[in-house]
């Protein structure tokens, strides 16, 4: 039985964006506004389909197939090629990337065109798309390579868009330069975890010599064997990138910041898709951590410390999408921790799962910011200092933008874990790992889910319900249709995403077991089951509690009084970036400037100066002798004609 | 037959004239007479000696010095020519542009 394979088209997932930024890189400012939209949606529309060509092919086909493009670096033993490698793993990234990637280029469309508006300055609307574009471009690099190398260079890609799009309106921000300080945060802090990164890699090449996933992962067994220590090297240096990329402890403080992006930005780089290539690589790799188990257990604890302590500041947050970040740096740390207990397929499950319902957050979030924007130029009197982000500021939006309120309730109770929506499976696929396997990872999880149920519900309450706290959140309005429709898609999509892989059914585990080799799958214990959903209705009804009494102008937040200095720590981060600042921050400033003034001015620069002058002193001293009168150089001339004359004669 | 002493003698005398000519005097022409005056003294000691040891070299030597001094005189009367137009002098003290 031959069927028609379409493995071959899987460079067009990378060409197709590449061609729509092209094009909008040449004419899109000229043709406007709909054209550049539609063609960066299209491109990615089209690499969607080209992903579901490819799933098509894989369902009768699931062994991986790698598609080379040409040779890249041949240096010496080394030759690294240019391949796609198509297999279950890849495919779903794809799928997400490129689905839930097509769904916010449609949304941007809309959005863009009133915040370029909002913002000041219409001709930044195709720019956007180009790196819209590119960003899916670098992604699908990094989920289709088939050797450490080119994922690298998807790994950095993915990382210099989220760079531009995180510094989009760069001259704005506090004091405006807040926003290219957030860009330049981002990048900089996943340098550091790219640096590990590379570690691994390198150690990699000179203890497997060849960057090939496959010959990697058949002599891992070997080197394991032979060398346990590189082996922990490894895993270890490659958990520093993933908490650069995935934002975990202790590297996860530039996701916050990042949210200065545009709201699109947040919900497809953000959320999405690029931070959860850290989970990505890790599932990759997933062959070598099961080898090494002191690094499963860092991974561990890592994603669960993580889950726990973003899910605490998530709750002290007033700004929307703040709220938003520290879920999803929360999020990120349950998919860390299951794919460190090994438990690869619940990992990737949720982030599937969190890719719908995080991208419907923030999505509906951006929806409700520029319904607030709008209601602020309603206002009239928009005084500067308002923010439209606050949610402070806002208050009873269920009655302004009814569909924006159904679609973020959804997204909220499937982020809590309200079953039948997805998240409940997903995070109770983790769970139930954790139950199984790590009864100190399930307190800390649970108690993480509680927490996420918690300031879920706190969000909701004081964003749609209650009375408007202010005349902008008084007079704010509905998102027209190109905004809403994907909203509506992504939480249908939020709904139904547990289907992908049912208790009994296992779906996504049998697909996924073509390349994580096959697995136990994941039971269902109703004990967990029960257990999650109890505490989520439990935060969620707490929160409504606390938050829909009536409250005066001035917000002053209720948990403020009954937690005291614990809720200021909340609020204040726990003071991470001011510790950062206190103990790498500002010592290596006072080096640089120890280096910069005394060190270099002083020694360095002296000694350059010095050489200078003395030259300088020397040649003015000589300079004396070149007086321009021919007579004296005749003289000088015949001295030293007698003198060498001389010395023939005597010596 | 005057001994060998006597011209190579008045060779000295008149190239010790050259040198000093040219280290004190000013107007570029003297020096130019100076520098012709050196040349010839050269040029004694090339037939004193030529005729002294009955060969021709030296007297071929010196046809060679004369015809390279003519047209030295040429090129370095011509220079004296142009100074003078733009100098309006051509006093060698006032010739010091490249001075450091």
């Amino acid at each position: 039985m031959e069927t028609v394979q379409f493995f071959n088209l899987v460079p067009w997932v990378v060409f197709l964006p590449l061609i729509g930024l092209t094009v909008n890189l040449l004419v899109g400012r000229k043709l406007g506004e709909i054209f550049a939209g539609s063609f960066a949606s299209l491109a990615t529309g089209l690499a969607f389909v080209v992903s579901i060509l490819l799933a098509v092919s894989l369902s009768s086909h699931p062994e991986a197939v790698t598609i080379p493009l040409g040779d890249w670096i041949t240096i010496g033993t080394l030759t690294v090629r240019w391949a796609f490698r198509v297999d279950t793993l890849s495919v779903v990234m794809m799928l997400v990337v490129s689905g839930v990637g097509t769904l916010i280029h449609i949304y941007s469309i809309g959005y863009m065109h009133n915040d370029v508006r909002h913002n000041g300055d219409t001709g930044r609307y195709a720019r956007f798309f180009i790196f819209l574009n590119l960003f899916i471009a670098a992604m699908m690099i990094l989920v289709s390579a088939d050797n450490f190398l080119m994922m690298f260079v998807g790994w950095e890609g993915v990382g210099l868009c989220s760079y531009l799009l995180i510094g989009f309106w760069f001259e704005k921000g506090k004091n405006g330069t807040g926003n290219a300080e957030a860009a330049k945060k981002a990048f900089i802090t996943n340098r550091i975890g790219d640096f590990g990164l590379l570690i691994a890699m390198f150690l990699i090449f000179v203890n497997f010599g060849t960057f090939q996933f496959d010959e990697v992962f058949k002599q891992a067994g070997q080197v394991a064997a032979v060398k346990p220590g590189v082996m922990l090297l490894i895993t270890l240096f490659m958990l520093l990138g993933v908490t650069g990329k995935s934002a975990q402890l202790p590297l996860y403080v530039w996701l916050p910041d990042a949210m200065a992006g545009p709201t699109p930005v947040s919900a497809l780089i953000h959320a999405a898709t690029m931070v959860t290539a850290g989970v990505y690589l890790v599932a990759r790799s997933s062959i070598f951590y099961a080898l090494v188990p002191t690094a499963q257990t860092v991974v561990m604890w890592v994603g669960a410390a993580t889950a726990l302590f973003a899910a605490t500041i998530a709750l002290g947050q007033y700004d929307i999408k703040k709220v938003l970040a520290y879920s999803t740096i929360s999020q990120l740390g349950f998919m860390v921790a299951a794919v460190g207990m090994g438990a690869t397929v619940a990992g990737m499950f949720h982030l599937v799962t969190h890719a719908f319902f995080k991208g419907l957050l923030f999505l509906a979030a951006g929806s409700v910011i520029q319904g607030v924007e709008r209601g602020m130029h309603h206002a009239n009197h928009a005084s500067h200092d308002f923010d439209p982000q606050d949610m402070r500021q806002m208050g009873g939006l269920r009655k302004q933008t009814p569909l924006t309120f159904r679609v973020y309730l959804i997204g909220a109770l499937a982020l809590s874990g309200i079953a039948p929506l997805a998240g409940f499976f997903s995070k109770d696929e983790i769970l139930v790992s954790a139950w199984q396997t790590q009864p100190a990872i399930f307190i800390v999880l649970v108690l993480a889910a509680f927490l996420t149920a918690f300031y879920m519900g706190r969000q909701l309450t004081m964003v749609f319900f209650g009375e408007p706290r202010t005349e902008a959140a008084e007079k704010a309005s509905e998102s027209p249709l190109v905004v809403t429709l994907p909203l509506m898609i992504l939480a249908l999509l939020s709904v139904l995403g547990g289907v992908l892989n049912l208790p009994g059914v296992h779906t996504l585990e049998t697909w996924l077991s073509h390349t994580l080799g096959e697995g136990e799958p994941g039971h269902f214990v109703w004990v967990v089951a029960g257990i999650s959903l109890v505490l989520a209705l439990i935060g969620l009804g707490l929160a409504w509690m606390i938050y829909s009494r009536k409250t005066d102008k001035a917000y002053v937040d209720p948990l403020k009084r009954a937690l005291g200095s614990l809720f200021t720590g909340m609020e204040n981060k726990w003071w991470v970036d001011e510790l950062y600042a206190a103990i790498i921050l500002n010592p290596y400033r006072a080096f640089a400037q120890f280096m910069a003034d005394p060190v270099d001015l002083g020694v360095i620069d002296r000694i350059g100066g010095g050489l200078a002058a003395g030259t300088r002193a020397l040649a003015e001293s000589i300079r004396k002798l070149q007086n321009g009168y021919i007579r004296s150089y005749a003289l000088l001339m015949l001295l030293g004609l007698a003198a060498i004359m001389t010395y023939l004669f005597l010596r | 037959m005057i001994p060998i002493a006597y011209p190579l003698v008045l060779a000295v005398i008149l190239f010790c004239m050259g040198i000093v000519g040219f280290l004190l005097r000013k107007n570029a022409i003297v020096i130019f007479m100076c520098l012709e005056l050196m040349f010839n003294a050269a040029n004694l000691v090339f037939i004193t000696f030529a005729n002294h040891y009955q060969v021709i070299d030296g007297q071929v030597f010196v046809v060679f010095v004369m015809t390279v001094a003519a047209a030295e005189v040429a090129v370095g009367l011509a220079l004296m020519v142009t100074i003078f137009r733009t100098k309006q002098s051509i006093d060698i003290d006032q010739m010091n542009s490249l001075k450091g």
